[in-house]
């Protein structure tokens, strides 16, 4: 929004990608803070000017880009924000190609926040899986490249259920409008938009993509995807579904499975990939719950979840560069080689396990109140279990096993270990300060909320809150380390659903190769036998009838035309007089035949 | 500087850990004896430090839990799906 023009913030990622590779090397950092910064700016610009833009008509459909409101604008600016930390993050990557797939999948994220209906939605939700998936083959691992395809063909399943969901929505409604589909009673429609929603938000059972593939991503990617796929989720539920009640218990659930999952990992990337769940199961319960502090509660954990999830993705990214590995079996003790990466790290862990001061603990806190208020007492209670583990995995596992406890380090591991290039720190310390500041003054994020006014009511530092999360996190801190010897990382990974189509796809495979094949082999030779040879007998006997029958008559008939040509030439002596007593005979004896006759 | 001051506590660490416990008491004696319950949700709640043993209890609950599902053959070794 540049006075009255509306420019699409896609629009100026998407061209700072496209020219990315044009820019000369000296100016090329410099550009790649200030297409994001750009971008930002482009959001800013819009704060206050709430309305539709960029209508443009396809066909008959009118495709709508720019929905400007209090729900798109608060993700939007968090978007941006993170892209412009996210890019610091990974100024020393030489490759344009890693800025140009990050930067598209942002631009995609803020199509699908800006847009307003379906058409416009599906081409950036597909943009979005299609330019993320690079982020993971660029780690250039084998590993990678399965998981990637992995990636894709789950969100291409995504995908087509929520065309399928459109097409049926457009049978019923008449139009491709982006908006609540809560009418009871939900029809197919709905449930298969929802589920293609529901897929990106990684809600179980459709949720193993995203350890499988935050874990599998290049340093930097990991912090790209962590921010964007899940929230742009979030946010489409929270447009297309709020108050669906079948959000709150698999919202609650989301959280207590990443929690369960996230205990048993030894890799701390992947600890973190299930920790999104579990926070992003906050946002799907708040969603569910949909009262208005809930909506905010949901944007606000969003938000304040993009950034700190960011800086653990960052710091735990920081130890995978500069050590080669996050496995808390290789690692320990490594406070002296990255102090700084350690505090940053642990600023993200105390703002995610809603510590007072920090950024969850305002965002949080919103989200179970909300629940307390709508009495769903249970989703409540269980959501403030699941902060408990949460505590336990980001704040006292990451850092004790990474930087304190026994080392495990190899000596080249130990070597190798230093705080990462200063690109990277300053990306780190711009999170952690907003972290903090979010933490610290609440009304930075609460008057960007949908329901500024319901936010402004609402105050997390009561003393009652102080001392129950104060209890909560203290003494969760002490159960803990007093069986902190039972806890040890062990070198195991830990089965999820995903093993259905991993081991379903080698089972396809088997099919494929075993089975199928041999059916072929049959059918092939049965053809031989059954098919190919009466074809043979038929055509041998086709190809004789042809050459003794067809050919005999017209080869006669050709023979007897000959035969006549050659009685009829010797009859021609060349003397006109034989010629005029020939003919005359013949008149004479037909006018004999027809007067006698 | 953090370093330094990691390893002061660290020498310390006797001392750290009495004063740890020194926190954690007064902060569940906080709750039981000042804190005003009037923004309590439930009536459990209400009971003195009542966070203070769901947090505790939550931890190992969940240690517990997680330790026996794993043991139920979701944790496997690191090369499964290679073989």
């Amino acid at each position: 929004m540049i006075s009255n023009i509306w420019i699409h913030p896609t629009l100026i990622m998407v061209i700072g990608a496209l020219l990315l590779p044009l820019i000369p090397r000296p100016l090329k950092k410099g550009y790649l803070v200030a297409v994001p910064v750009l971008a930002f700016l482009d959001i800013l610009s819009m704060q206050g000017s709430y309305g539709t833009y960029g209508v443009l008509k396809f066909m008959e459909f009118p495709l709508t880009f720019g929905r400007v409101d209090g729900l798109s604008m608060v993700f939007a600016y968090i978007m941006a924000l993170m892209c412009i930390i996210g890019t610091i993050y990974g100024l020393h990557v030489e490759e344009d190609a890693q800025h140009i797939a990050a930067w598209l999948y942002v631009a995609g994220s803020l199509g699908v926040i800006f847009c307003a209906d379906y058409l416009v939605l599906f081409l950036f939700w597909e943009m979005m899986a299609f330019s993320s998936v690079f982020l993971i083959w660029f780690r250039r691992r084998e590993e990678s490249l399965a998981s990637g395809y992995r990636y894709l063909l789950v969100h291409t399943a995504g995908g087509l259920m929520l065309l399928a969901g459109f097409v049926l929505r457009y049978k019923s409604a008449g139009n491709f409008d982006f908006n609540l589909l809560t009418a009871a009673p939900m029809g197919i429609d709905s449930w298969l938009i929802m589920a293609g929603f529901m897929l990106n938000a990684a809600v179980p059972p459709l949720h193993a993509w995203l350890p499988d593939a935050y874990s599998e991503a290049t340093v930097g990617g990991a912090v790209f995807m962590c921010a964007f796929t899940t929230k742009t989720a979030v946010y489409a539920l929270a447009r297309g579904f709020a108050g669906t009640e079948i959000l709150v218990p698999l919202g609650t659930c989301m959280a207590l499975y990443g929690v369960v999952y996230a205990f048993l990992q030894n890799d701390a990337r992947k600890l973190l990939a299930y920790h999104v769940i579990s926070q992003v199961g906050y946002m799907v319960a708040g969603v569910g719950i949909g009262t208005q502090l809930a909506i905010n509660g949901a944007c606000a954990h969003a938000f304040a979840h993009i950034l700190y999830k960011g800086l653990l993705f960052m710091g735990c990214g920081s130890v995978l560069q500069m050590t080669g590995t996050c496995k808390f079996t290789e690692l320990g003790g490594l406070y002296k080689k990255m102090p700084h990466t350690f505090l940053l790290t642990l600023i993200g862990g105390l703002s995610i396990s809603a510590f007072p001061l920090f950024s969850g603990f305002v965002s949080k806190a919103m989200i179970i109140s909300a629940g307390f208020e709508a009495h769903n007492y249970t989703a409540a209670i269980l959501l403030t279990l699941a902060s408990v583990g949460t505590f336990q995995s980001t704040t006292l596992k990451i850092p004790y096993y990474i930087w304190f406890g026994k080392s495990r380090c190899s000596s080249e591991v130990y070597e190798k270990a230093a705080d990462p290039p200063v690109n990277m720190q300053t990306a780190m310390a711009i999170a952690a300060v907003l972290c903090i500041f979010i933490g610290c003054y609440t009304p930075y994020l609460y008057n960007m909320l949908p329901y500024p006014e319901i936010a402004a009511a609402y105050d997390p530092y009561t003393a009652y809150h102080i001392s129950e999360t104060m209890q909560i996190l203290l003494f969760t801190a002490l159960g803990f380390f007093l069986v902190l010897k039972k806890l040890t990382p062990h070198d195991t990974i830990s089965l999820d659903l995903d093993w259905f189509y991993r081991k379903g796809g080698r089972a396809f495979l088997w099919i494929a190769s075993r089975p199928v094949q041999l059916i072929d082999y049959v059918v092939g030779e049965l053809y031989r036998f059954i098919g190919l040879m009466p074809l043979m007998f038929t055509a041998r006997f086709l190809s004789w009838f042809d050459w003794h029958g067809i050919d005999g008559i017209v080869d006669g008939i050709a023979r007897s035309v000959r035969n006549t040509g050659n009685l009829t030439r010797q009859l021609q002596f060349g003397r006109l007089q034989y010629n005029l007593f020939f003919a005359v005979s013949c008149v004479a004896a037909i006018i004999a035949i027809y007067i006698l006759a | 500087m953090i370093v330094n001051f990691i390893d002061y506590l660290r020498e310390r660490l006797p001392m750290v850990i009495r004063l740890s416990y020194v926190v954690l008491a007064l902060v569940a004696l906080i709750d039981a004896v000042f804190v005003s319950k009037e923004h309590a949700h439930t009536a459990m709640e209400r009971i003195p430090a009542f966070w203070s043993i769901f947090g505790f209890g939550a931890c190992l609950l969940i240690i517990i839990f997680c330790k026996v599902f794993g043991h139920m053959g979701i944790m496997t070794r690191e090369d499964y799906y290679d073989k």
